[in-house]
């Protein structure tokens, strides 16, 4: 999997974003207004497209997109 | 395992009652335009039926049973057994069973019994009364199942406040020469017992003054301890982890694939948790009704409310095989499969 695919995905879920705008190094909390359902609809879109269960402590660490890539990726190749 | 079939028992009718008042979410001044847009966009949630202060889930019930009793032509004195679903009761105690007995006037040999469960309810409830229909040889039965949840949550809850909505719902069950099987798959994990919860005003921790102190949780969260606390990430998690396993085991057992169930009612929680679990079992669209656009999340209601708003003429006419599925506050959850054929089904009542 390809980081590159999952901004794609974000994009397409988060309206809101320029496409384009988000890089792997983006803190995803500056890139838009970052509030609880965000947080939701994230989670919902990492479930759905990757069966990967990311909890609230998880998007509490990080602070990059590629920080959660990081968890997803670490999850999938266990 | 609590995966098991019943069979010899059908559902004869069912009926929703829903309060007249519509409360729009789009009028929720407590947080931004931008925010509602957001809120109403992913929670799914437009509008809602709110219950006035006079108002009990025991009278959307009550209503909900009179018409369906009514339009059914059931003798009152051949229901034997009443159950009554709700985490809103009239009173702390006694049981609202008792005295939904005397109000619908069924006799005095009808025995009644109180479930206490949310979102789960009303699969539960159908196993409760199915099971103890079969061993004891009642022939009738009412299950009634609803929720007044507004009145739980703070209005300065973001969190809460805009996903309830209120409704009775009424279910009338009758032995039959039916060979069809009703199956059930149901669970429990209590370990997230705090994932939904209202902390005091039980016997754990008493009701006191300072019960009703406000304090902020959070930017838009804002409530005391008698209401009601949703842990939006756990509750989603624990859904999107638990139901799905427990719909294909039940599948599994019954020897049924996707294809072959008409219609999937799951509970209408919210509308990201709904089409994630759509999403992941793969359902079409057009099996799998929502109605949390209309009346939010109405907690054990959402399921019988959803076929009576949704499904009306046809389960009126045709024999028709659905799952339903409900997930909650328990946590507790389940699944049941079952034949609904050309049952007494009055439109939706406004109380």
């Amino acid at each position: 999997m390809d980081i590159n695919e999952f901004i794609k995905k974000i994009e397409e879920e988060f309206s809101d974003l320029e496409p384009g705008k988000l890089k792997p190094e983006s803190k995803f909390r500056e890139m838009f207004e970052w509030n609880s359902i965000n947080a939701l609809i994230l989670i919902a879109l990492v479930s759905t497209e990757y069966d990967i269960t990311l909890n609230a402590e998880d998007i509490t660490k990080s602070v990059t997109v590629q920080d959660i890539f990081n968890i997803i990726k670490s999850r999938i190749t266990k | 395992m609590a995966l098991f079939s019943i069979s010899g028992i059908r559902i004869a009718g069912m009926a929703a009652c829903v309060p007249n008042t519509i409360y729009q979410n789009s009028d929720y001044k407590w947080i931004s335009k931008k925010e509602r847009e957001l809120l109403i966009k992913t929670t799914g949630v437009k509008q809602r039926r709110l219950a006035d202060d006079k108002t009990t889930t025991s009278d959307l019930c009550f209503t909900a049973a009179e018409k369906l009793i009514k339009d059914s032509g059931w003798n009152k004195e051949e229901i034997e057994i009443l159950i009554f679903v709700s985490q809103s009761r009239d009173y702390p105690i006694p049981s609202t069973s008792c005295i939904l007995q005397d109000r619908l006037k069924l006799s005095k040999k009808c025995l009644t019994l109180d479930i206490n469960l949310g979102c789960s309810g009303y699969v539960y409830g159908l196993s409760v009364i199915a099971s103890m229909m079969q061993c004891s040889g009642i022939k009738k039965g009412l299950l009634l199942v609803g929720d007044i949840s507004t009145k739980h949550v703070s209005y300065r809850d973001k969190s809460a406040f805009p996903l309830f909505g209120d409704a009775g719902t009424a279910t009338l069950i009758e032995s039959s020469d039916d060979k069809a099987k009703i199956g059930f798959n149901l669970q429990t994990d209590g370990s997230g017992y705090d994932a939904i919860i209202i902390p005091e005003g039980g016997m754990r921790n008493h009701i006191s003054l300072k019960s009703f102190e406000y304090k902020k949780i959070s930017p838009g969260i804002y409530r005391h301890k008698i209401h009601l606390v949703l842990d939006g990430i756990k509750v989603f998690n624990f859904a999107l982890s638990e139901v799905i396993p427990t719909i294909n085991e039940l599948l599994t057992s019954e020897k049924l694939t996707i294809e072959k169930i008409d219609y999937f009612i799951l509970h209408q929680a919210n509308l990201l948790i709904n089409e994630s679990l759509r999403k992941k079992l793969k359902l079409p669209k057009e099996k799998t009704p929502i109605t949390i656009d209309k009346f939010g999340n109405t907690s054990c209601a959402s399921i019988p409310l959803t076929i009576v708003s949704e499904l009306n003429k046809q389960v009126r006419k045709e024999k028709l095989k659905f799952l339903l599925s409900g997930f909650g506050i328990g946590l507790s959850w389940g699944a049941v499969c079952i034949d609904l054929d050309s049952i007494i089904c009055p439109e939706l009542i406004e109380y």
